[in-house]
């Protein structure tokens, strides 16, 4: 066109040059960015230049919502101060009851003085409307450190704990949603006490708790709050309610999914709440420092990606799930099967075989594994009868390697730890049954 | 002519800033082109003395700020691409708009790997398919992007 033809090396040297310092730039900036904190102060200022295209943008739509608001029709009016006070009167009963418990409470705890409530202060803020990352969770609301708000600050709604801030600007501060694939609140189960961590899964209307074990006690309609734990939330605020419990017979743990209470998708005003310090509910304020960062990174990773190696496990053998459910329970059978097959080897013949196929316990491959295990069996009796004390530990020592190669090259990303933990308690069992068995039988008789 | 439309280049780079983050309903955000991103690959591709990787950096620190990433990842994208487009704006300049458009897609593929990359390699993967959609759409607007802001450069001339 009409700027000439030279490679465009007039000003500011070459594009390469240029191109290499810019590049050498960003990656210094994403490094400080990533460690520490040393460009908060950028932050800042970058937060500022953005807060005024932030308000343009959403602009429009809070007009909209004003004009609707300003021409709203006297009956409609009428209608939401009704329904207003009608709420009203339903809060203050409830708060009415509410005090008094929390009195008895504090009685009951040999506490002189009633506590005060452990939110100190509440700000109301709105949700600027405006679309940021895509596949993320996050909200920008109109309030800053202009206002007192500071980094790592619980955000809620009028329905439950929405999350917490953070990157302040002096007027407009980022909040990361309880629902956003890197967020992690401690949490505990209302009905049990049971504390886990609900993670977000990156869809506005599900949360998941991927660390409980499957015989966790969580059932389809329990109510979770925050724990206290984590040093950003206080205690006692509602999270969500359980809509999903799928307990596999081959997973070591749960499945649960949860739905927040708060309403991310309709909300316009959130608030930020201020707790009293030292108050018992409040987050711990030793490890509020950090806990900002620590609670945001907590790698939720291990949510999305458990689902996929169940499939490739169940599906090859579906016949030992039936085996595997039957034992549901991992550490409570274990136990009991260990006798039983010293009182089932009294009638000595063949009963052993599948009464040592029960304590293999959570996934179908140590289920496969126990038959080869008894295979075992047979051959050792006959060194046993000559040299007892070499074969006793040549025995045991290729059981549990046996046992640990299979269940952590089969299940890669499962729960390793977990997964070998009860590989080796099957072993152990098996090899303890397989002792109480080899003591009381004579043993050649048990050959398939 | 005016050598330097400085003044129009940062106007529809705003512009595009607010298209990009303007609110918009859930299954249009998927879809949604990066109208900055195609900004900045046009003014390096029509005048790359004038905007140039400046541009693209300074675009991209903006980006990162509205979308809440890293700091510098889209900077350090959106550098690399307009290095490629100054470098080769004249062979891009003189390709007709349907291959115009196949180039634009593979720079825009290209620019989605690195942010990819560098999500990968700072712990915030967002593995999601639906992020590569807009390559495609991007590919699809270059043209008639292309025509609005040789409009708004002619009339400066």
């Amino acid at each position: 066109m009409a700027f000439g033809t030279g490679a465009s090396s007039a000003r500011g040297g070459s594009p390469g040059f240029r191109f290499a310092i810019y590049a050498m730039l960003s990656i210094v900036i994403m490094f400080l960015d990533q460690r520490g904190s040393w460009l908060e102060r950028v932050r800042y200022g970058l937060n500022i230049a953005a807060y005024p295209i932030q308000l343009l943008v959403s602009s429009p739509s809070t007009a909209w919502r004003w004009m609707q608001e300003s021409t709203a029709t006297r009956d409609v009016l009428r209608a939401e101060n009704e329904r207003l006070t009608t709420r009203n009167r339903e809060l203050e009963l409830r708060a009415m009851r509410y005090e008094a418990l929390s009195h008895e409470n504090d009685q009951l705890r040999g506490l002189k003085d009633a506590l005060p409530p452990v939110a100190e202060r509440w700000l109301v803020a709105e949700i600027v409307d405006i679309q940021l990352n895509d596949t993320r969770k996050w909200v920008v609301v109109n309030r800053g450190t202009r206002n007192g708000v500071f980094k790592g600050q619980a955000v809620l709604d009028d329905k439950g704990l929405l999350g917490q801030t953070t990157h302040v600007g002096p007027w407009s501060a980022e909040v990361i949603l309880i629902t956003d694939i890197e967020h992690a609140v401690p949490v505990q189960i209302e009905r049990t006490g049971l504390r886990t961590i609900a993670v977000g899964t990156g869809d506005s209307a599900s949360l998941a708790l991927p660390y409980l074990p499957a015989n966790a006690d969580v059932k389809v309609g329990d109510v979770l709050m925050t724990s206290g734990l984590g040093g950003v939330f206080p205690a006692g605020y509602p999270v969500g309610r359980v809509v999903e419990v799928h307990r596999d017979a081959v997973q070591p743990l749960a499945q649960v999914r949860a739905i927040p209470f708060a309403t991310m998708n309709i909300d316009r005003e959130v608030m930020l709440v201020w707790f009293r310090e030292g108050h018992p509910a409040a987050p711990a304020a030793a490890t509020s420092g950090d806990a900002t960062s620590g609670n945001v990174g907590m790698q939720p990773q291990p949510a999305p990606p458990r689902p996929k190696p169940v499939a490739p496990i169940a599906a090859p053998s579906p016949a030992g799930q039936k085996g595997g459910a039957t034992a549901a329970r991992p550490s409570g059978v274990v136990t009991p099967g260990a006798p039983t097959p010293g009182d089932a080897a009294a009638s000595p013949v063949k009963t052993p075989t599948p009464k040592a196929a029960p304590p293999p316990v959570p996934e179908p491959k140590d289920a496969e594994e126990g038959p080869p295990m008894e295979e075992d069996i047979p051959p050792k009796p006959e060194p046993k009868a000559a040299p007892p004390q070499t074969a006793a530990p040549q025995q045991p020592t290729a059981a549990p390697m046996v046992a640990l190669g299979f269940s952590s090259s089969a299940a890669p990303a499962a729960p390793t730890a977990q997964a070998q933990h009860a590989a080796v308690m099957t072993a152990q069992a098996s090899t303890t049954a397989r002792t109480a068995a080899a003591r009381t039988a004579p043993p050649t008789t048990r050959l398939p | 002519m005016n050598p330097e439309p400085r003044g129009a280049m940062l106007f529809t780079a705003l512009l595009a800033l607010i298209l990009t983050v303007l609110p918009l309903p859930p299954y249009l955000v998927l879809v949604r082109p990066m109208f900055l991103v195609l900004t900045v690959l046009y003014w390096s591709i029509a005048s790359p003395r004038v905007g140039g990787i400046a541009l693209g950096f300074f675009s991209g620190l903006m980006l990162d700020v509205f979308q809440i990433s890293v700091l510098g990842e889209h900077a350090l994208a959106l550098s690399c691409i307009t290095y490629v487009a100054v470098r080769e704006h004249q062979k891009i300049r003189s390709k007709p708009a349907f291959q115009q458009s196949l180039i634009v897609f593979a720079v825009l593929v290209a620019y989605e790997s690195i942010l990819f990359m560098i999500d990968g390699w700072t712990h915030h993967p967002v593995t999601s398919p639906l992020r590569w959609i807009h390559t495609v759409t991007g590919a699809i607007f270059w043209a008639p992007v292309a025509a609005v802001l040789n409009a708004t450069n002619d009339r400066r001339r």
